[in-house]
């Protein structure tokens, strides 16, 4: 089969790869119609994420039909399903809590070594994303293996096209859970920074969980005005000093909660981000939480900040004293993907959730190198990229 | 097995080797050890391990067990160079739903000891099991590639084999990311690192 597939920082390649196999008797097949290139795919062409290997197939945001079904599995050939990032057993502890990306025993005893190293225990298995989180496959492919497939996959409904439904993969119930994660009361205000898809859908959940102001922070215009239409007050960062701006629209009081839609990675060139990537550049630390500092300023006493933003090592001068002195609550954690699925799939085809607004382009897998340049390139014009693999060469603007 | 003086954590996680090993009852010269949490009772985990055929499912490097009777086994590990180690276990206590422990017979290339305890973990929470083992490198050039095995190995060796036992009795399998690449070196249905 034809692979998206990660050769070296900036260097992602579509080659023929064997097609995946049913290994476990709870494993299925999926044919994927179509699959997304994540924010969080840019940590990896960048280089940010250890473990990659070359030859990688990339793509955790995937949905399809299914194939091939082990004799455990629940799926039948036929459905259509979407597939959530995280592995999950659905049996460990975790999984019983519902914290799905904890699981226990989705990430193998050979690679889990690694994360018990870094974070003290090993983190649960995720597709297509580094040795860390287990070396799978990803499905920016024609194929994918889906391991314990009685549990992660969620059945789609005929008559709800993929545009719909696909993110429900990971970037809706991540801005979702993001957004819980928040505590958000009614009156809220609420500040988001970073408007990519994460950032967008944690707006569009915030004001579904009964925030009165959302205020989204970004530096391009194409997604603040997305943010706009969501109804959230804008911050362009490269216009006003952002901590000053939310003390005055907050009337000195600050946002009751802010929420991390940016991670490792921040823009802009204030002092502090300049040093930090100085830094991940040479090794020396690996994270770049310019964003994340100046949230934790930002936030009023009392208030809660949420992370949804990916982080992988270290981070110098975190500005714990603000964060013990104003007694903030500090919530994060990859998506419980699991968790909200249902729920999620049931306000879409309500039509309370509309996610299709966010994609920008069309293309086929052929495209992915030219893809993953432009989503790297140019944000502002590439809001979201789903890659289809049936279709003609050959980008769509949607 | 209590060797400390202010603490209530298993022996393995001593700073000193020498004051652990001093707290067994046999003469090894190093001990590792590993704790596992699994969401299933005591007893079940327990009959999976008594009967030690079913081990080679979640042991990595063993080849072959073979159950001569009901306290004599005889393990094949595989060892660097395409060789294989051999000898024979005997099961020196056995309280059922609770405790095996066994030693090297005599003889063995390396003498070593080890027992496995299963736990209570909080209610609601399955059970911890607790693997414990005492071996006693052995020098020569046999030693050299023994230790290979059971020197710098135990230790990751007992914490991934622990980790499958796990995986296999919460989900019934053992998880694999075995996957397509464009790594021409690999099967797509073999496990890599």
């Amino acid at each position: 089969m034809r692979a998206v597939t990660w050769h070296a920082r900036h260097d992602v390649r579509v080659d023929t790869v064997p097609d995946p196999e049913i290994v476990n008797p709870r494993d299925a097949i999926i044919k994927i119609t179509s699959t997304a290139i994540c924010g969080s795919d840019l940590h990896l062409y960048d280089g940010y994420i250890p473990t990659m290997r070359a030859g990688d197939i990339l793509g955790h945001e995937n949905m399809g039909e299914v194939v091939e079904v082990g004799s455990k599995s629940t799926l039948k050939k036929g459905q259509r399903v979407v597939i959530p990032f995280t592995i999950s057993c659905g049996s460990c502890f975790f999984c019983e809590k519902q914290q799905f990306s904890a699981c226990d025993n989705s990430n193998p005893a050979t690679t889990s070594d690694m994360s018990e190293m870094l974070y003290g225990y090993p983190m649960g298995g995720a597709f297509g994303y580094a040795h860390l989180t287990g070396g799978y496959a990803g499905g920016q492919a024609e194929y994918l293996r889906v391991p314990y497939s009685d549990v992660g996959p969620i059945v789609i409904p005929d008559g709800l096209e993929d545009d719909k439904v696909l993110f429900l993969s990971d970037i809706l119930p991540t801005g979702w859970m993001g957004a819980e994660n928040a505590q958000i009361e009614h009156g809220d205000t609420v500040a988001v920074w970073g408007c990519g898809p994460v950032g967008l859908f944690a707006i569009q959940s915030a004001f579904i969980m009964g925030a009165h102001k959302v205020i989204a922070i970004d530096h391009f215009p194409t997604r603040l005005e997305l943010a706009k239409s969501m109804g959230a007050d804008v911050l362009n960062f490269t216009e006003v000093d952002v901590r000053e701006a939310l003390f005055e629209m907050t009337g000195g009081i600050g946002p009751d909660a802010v929420i991390d839609c940016v991670g490792m990675e921040t823009h802009g060139a204030a002092i502090d981000n300049i040093l930090d990537t100085v830094k991940a550049h040479t090794f020396l630390g690996t994270d770049r939480p310019a964003a994340l500092r100046q949230m934790i300023l930002a936030c009023r006493k009392g208030g809660r900040v949420s992370i949804p933003g990916v982080y992988g090592g270290m981070a110098d001068k975190w500005p714990i004293g603000a964060m013990m002195e104003k007694g903030l609550t500090i919530r994060s954690g990859q998506t419980h993907v699991q968790k909200y699925t249902r729920q999620l799939l049931e306000m879409i085809g309500e039509g309370k959730i509309d996610t299709t607004f966010l994609i920008s382009h069309h293309a086929s897998l052929e495209d992915g190198p030219d893809m993953y340049k432009h989503w790297h390139d140019d944000q502002n014009a590439y809001t979201k990229i789903v890659l289809k693999p049936g279709m003609t060469p050959g980008p769509v603007r949607v | 097995m209590t060797g400390y003086q202010d603490s209530d954590a298993p022996l393995s996680v001593a700073r000193d080797n020498d004051t652990a090993c001093e707290a067994t009852d046999g003469d090894e010269k190093a001990i590792v050890g590993r704790t596992v949490t699994i969401n299933r009772p005591r007893e079940e985990i327990y009959a999976f391990w008594r009967d030690f055929s079913n081990l080679t499912t979640i042991m990595d490097n063993v080849e072959r067990i073979d159950v001569v009777d009901d306290r004599r086994s005889h393990w094949v590990v595989k060892a660097p160079a395409g060789r294989s180690v051999e000898w024979d276990a005997i099961v020196t206590e056995d309280e059922p739903g609770r405790l095996i422990a066994w030693e090297s017979a005599e003889g063995a290339d390396v003498k070593s000891s080890g027992r496995v305890e299963f736990l209570d973990a909080a209610p609601g929470r399955g059970t911890m099991v607790r693997a414990t083992i005492a071996y006693d490198p052995p020098g020569g050039t046999i030693g050299e590639w023994i230790a290979k095995l059971f020197q710098r190995e135990p230790n990751v060796q007992a914490r991934r084999d622990l980790r499958r036992l796990k995986q296999y009795l919460e989900t019934g399998e053992v998880t694999t990311s075995a996957s397509p690449s464009a790594r021409n070196s690999e099967s797509p249905t073999e496990q890599y690192l």
